[in-house]
Parts: C-alpha cells; structure tokens; sequence
C-alpha cells in the first residue's frame, strides 16, 4: 500500500532523536487519531542547519516526519514556513488517500516549530 | 525483506486445506449440474450437496434442516437479525454486546434507524460478559438476543449456554455469531440453546465465500430475498456447490480435529503471549483463560499498531492491529475501547493469530524478531521517555 520511498523513509528514518541545545521545538498531535510529532531545530543566520524528531505514529506519520527532516535542512526559515504538508506528501511520492491525513502532522510541527523560535528571539531581543 | 513467511493472521482468514479443494474440484468439473435440475446430472449434484449439509449439521449437533447455507458470517447474521426483525413486524428490543463484529454490531445499527431500541451491553475489561446482565435487560419487547461465541479482537470466549439458558427461560429468539468458534472449540447448538447460530467457511480452512446459518426446527423468521426457492425460500439463489462441499468437508476435519489441535495451539499461544510479555511496557487484552486456543492480543505502549505491522511485515510476519490507522478510520476498534483501554493503548495493539499450519519455530521466530522492531519504534516515538 505504501510505495519504496515511504518504505524506506519508514524503515529507515533519517534525524531521529533530539537535540539537546535546539533553538526551536515545534509540537503538534492529532487528538482523534493519537498521532504526535516533535521537532527540533537548530537555526544559524536564519538557516536551518539541524533537525531531529520524534514521532508517534503509524508507517505514514513517520515516514512523512522523515521525509520533513530532509526537506528543511539548509532552508531559509521562510523557506521552510512555505512547506506545506501536501508538499511533504508529494515529495514522498505519494500516500494512499485514507492515509493523507497521517502525513499533516510534519508541516504543522515545523510551523509550530519556526513560530517558537520567533517568540524565543522576539523575547530575546525585547528582553 | 525477509524470505520467511510466518502467516499469523488466522483470524482474518485461513488458507483452504489441501482436502477441501479435493473435495470440491469434481463440482469445477464433471458435476457441474444445478441441484433443482430434474436430470441425472442434477440429481447426482443434490446428493452431494445434501451430504455436505448432513456433515455441516453433525459438526455442530444440528439436524441437516437446520442448515442454511449462505455466502458467510456476514450474510447468516444479517439473514438472522433482520429476519427475525421482519418477521416482527414492528418495533422491538434487542439484546446484543458492546463487542459485537461489525457483521453484527452495524445490523443492529441499522435496525435502531428502522425503530427498534437495542441495549449494547457492556463487557468487563478482558471482554467477559456477565449472563445476569443480559436476564436484567430483558423487556417484554425483547424478541432477540445476539451475542457472539468468542470476539475476534481479544479472542475472549462468552458463557453462551447460560445465556441460552437465560434466553430460553424468557422465550427470546437467541442468536450467535459463532465465526471465530466453529472449528476451533466444540459447539452442540442444543447444548448452547441457540435459535440460531452463524458459521463460515474461511475461518477453518474452508473456501471464502461460504458460510451457513443454524435455524433451530420451528423458529419463524421471514426471508430478506426472494427468488427460486432454494434454501427453503430463506436463502434462495442457485446453490454454491463448490463452496458447499468444500466448507463441509473442512468442518468435518477441523472438528474431528479438536481434541489434539486444541491443546497444542493453546501452547503455542501461551509461548507466544509469556515471550510478549517479557518485553517491557507490554499488556495482554482480553481474557488469561476463557480465550480463543489460536488468539494473542497485545498492547506495546508508546507506539503505534500500524508501524509495528509494517515492520512486522518486513521480517514476513503477518498479523494484525485494532489500531485506527490500520483500518482507515480514526477511531480504535469499538472492542478495545469497551474493554477500558485508554486510545494509546488501543492504538498500540497488535493480535497474532495462530491456526493449522503455525509451530513452536514460527512463534519462536516472532518472538526473536519482534523485540528489535520494538525498540527501533520506541527510539522514534516521543513517549515512555521518561524511563
């Protein structure tokens, strides 16, 4: 049902883990379905030139939290904030219909991630 | 990818035995007659058909009339509840479990749209019912109650001969899924006090397709199609023959069978269950006893049932998962919920079911494959770090 990439983002997911001195962390869950992801980030002159996660969840979530990771690395963070989840799905090569929803949990941790770093600097700077 | 096959899925389905499809290629082939048909060809036909009816019937201590054949679990229970609902011809009450298979559990959904009242009743945390709540819930516009031999989730096996005993006491229509049961476990319908019992044929190592509905001598029910007649006007259409004979002749087996697999597939699922369960963070749902010789239902915490599937399925281990990812829905198994899991819970588990063909070096091959796919999840997953 899954195709080789998202097999192989499954199988063998890339950035796993944490970071310990993260600029940013970034969270979001899906109540109904259970699923969670964590995402950290470690941001230079506006680039994002570390990323892990943590992701519970099933073949897709994870795989699509994954795929995000590679996504992001080197990106400007208003790069990054252009990612959406139906471009994380595309990038996979695709995901069966019922199992799109799975794959909108890695933009929206990375948004949610960007958005804390922001308010982190914001308070830095006005602090 | 792995090049061994452990196919643990048995709940799902079976494989068909190598004598069921003996036993029915003659009727692919030379005898290929309608049953209602008057000539030789026909009539040699209704023979076998008939003796097919006669075996299903003694595998479960029914008499042949009792016997309809139909396309499966589905279908028999369908047969039975809007039946007996039709024949009632207005609204009534009817008595079922908050575990029902869908096959059950929907028909009694539906039947609420047309206007009848149905008590789904609660179920403990290993799925056991108790017979006295369903004597408490009966009214006087009670006229069925369907409650299932054995659950297919958790493979928690129900008092069905005192509830029999219950349901006959009030004179109420009692019907039971016996899908997961038949084959696996003795039934004896008198024994049971069943009005009516559902059966199908690809949960024994019978063809898919096929299955049968008991209907107790005497018990009035009105039919859901109309057509040629066949089946005593319950279940018309032209016969399954093939189906029929194949389904019949792995019954026989599976029940003359019973008395040595049983012991030995209930080993087998206890090595399978005390290895589980020495991986932490592990719980088994449903019941420690009354269960199902072949089922195993665990919960991992702090991952998913899907992802342990797929991973499952890399090392070519077969099973399946109660989680809502796995099914397409958002929500967990209504089964798993009713037993008082929390979601994480439900959406960790994962059931394994053994059957014919499965052995002490399959169980001992999951068993050392199963705890690295753990951990590698674990190591993914945001929880449970708190270890």
């Amino acid at each position: 049902m899954y195709n080789e990439k998202v097999v192989d983002h499954f199988n063998n997911p890339r950035n796993v883990g944490e970071l310990a001195d993260a600029d940013a962390i970034g969270e979001t869950g899906s109540f109904k379905c259970g699923d969670t992801m964590t995402l950290y980030l470690k941001v230079r002159n506006g680039i994002i030139e570390d990323v892990r996660f943590q992701t519970y969840g099933c073949g897709a979530a994870i795989a699509s939290s994954s795929m995000l990771t590679e996504m992001v690395k080197g990106k400007t963070l208003d790069q990054a904030l252009a990612i959406t989840n139906q471009d994380v799905a595309d990038e996979l090569g695709g995901l069966p219909p019922l199992k799109l929803h799975c794959s909108n949990l890695a933009a929206d941790a990375l948004h949610n991630a960007i958005e804390n770093y922001r308010a982190r600097q914001g308070i830095g700077k006005t602090g | 990818m792995s090049n061994r096959e452990v196919y643990m899925d048995h709940g799902a389905t079976t494989p068909v035995r190598e004598e069921a499809v003996e036993a029915m290629l003659p009727f692919f082939k030379e005898l290929y007659g309608n049953p209602s048909s008057v000539h030789s060809q026909g009539r040699k036909v209704r023979k076998a058909f008939e003796n097919a009816r006669e075996k299903t019937a003694a595998a479960i201590g029914a008499n042949p009339e009792e016997i309809f054949f139909t396309s499966g679990g589905t279908e028999s229970n369908n047969i039975a509840l809007r039946g007996a609902a039709k024949r009632l011809n207005k609204p009534g009450h009817i008595i079922t479990s908050s575990i029902e298979h869908h096959a059950v559990f929907d028909v009694c959904r539906d039947l609420e749209k047309e206007g009848h009242r149905v008590t789904y009743l609660p179920v403990d945390n290993m799925g056991l019912l108790d017979p006295s709540r369903v004597e408490d819930a009966i009214t006087a516009e009670t006229f069925i109650i369907s409650i299932m031999a054995a659950n297919n989730e958790i493979g928690t096996v129900q008092p069905i001969e005192e509830i029999g005993k219950i349901a006959a006491g009030h004179k109420i229509l009692f019907h039971t899924d016996a899908v997961q049961v038949v084959g696996q476990l003795p039934v004896d319908v008198k024994k049971m006090q069943v009005d009516f019992l559902s059966l199908s044929g690809h949960k024994f190592n019978g063809p898919k397709g096929v299955g049968a509905l008991y209907k107790r001598k005497g018990v009035k029910i009105d039919p859901l199609y109309h057509g040629g007649g066949q089946e005593k006007k319950l279940r018309p259409g032209t016969e399954n023959v093939p189906g029929v004979v194949g389904l019949s002749r792995a019954l026989e087996l599976s029940v003359e069978e019973i008395p040595g697999k049983k012991a030995a597939l209930e080993a087998l699922r206890d090595r399978l269950i005390d290895g589980l369960l020495k991986i932490d963070d592990v719980v088994l749902n449903g019941h420690p006893e009354k269960r199902l010789p072949g089922n195993v239902n665990v919960s991992f915490s702090f991952i998913e049932g899907e992802s342990i599937l797929l991973s499952l399925d890399m090392h070519g281990i077969a099973a399946s998962s109660g989680s809502a990812c796995s099914s397409g829905s958002l929500d967990p198994s209504h089964v798993l919920s009713a037993i008082g899991l929390d979601h994480q819970t439900a959406h960790g588990s994962i059931r394994f079911t053994l059957g014919r063909g499965n052995n002490e070096s399959d169980v001992d091959y999951v068993l050392e494959k199963i705890p690295s796919v753990v951990e590698n999840l674990r190591r993914i997953s945001p929880m449970g770090k708190t270890k």
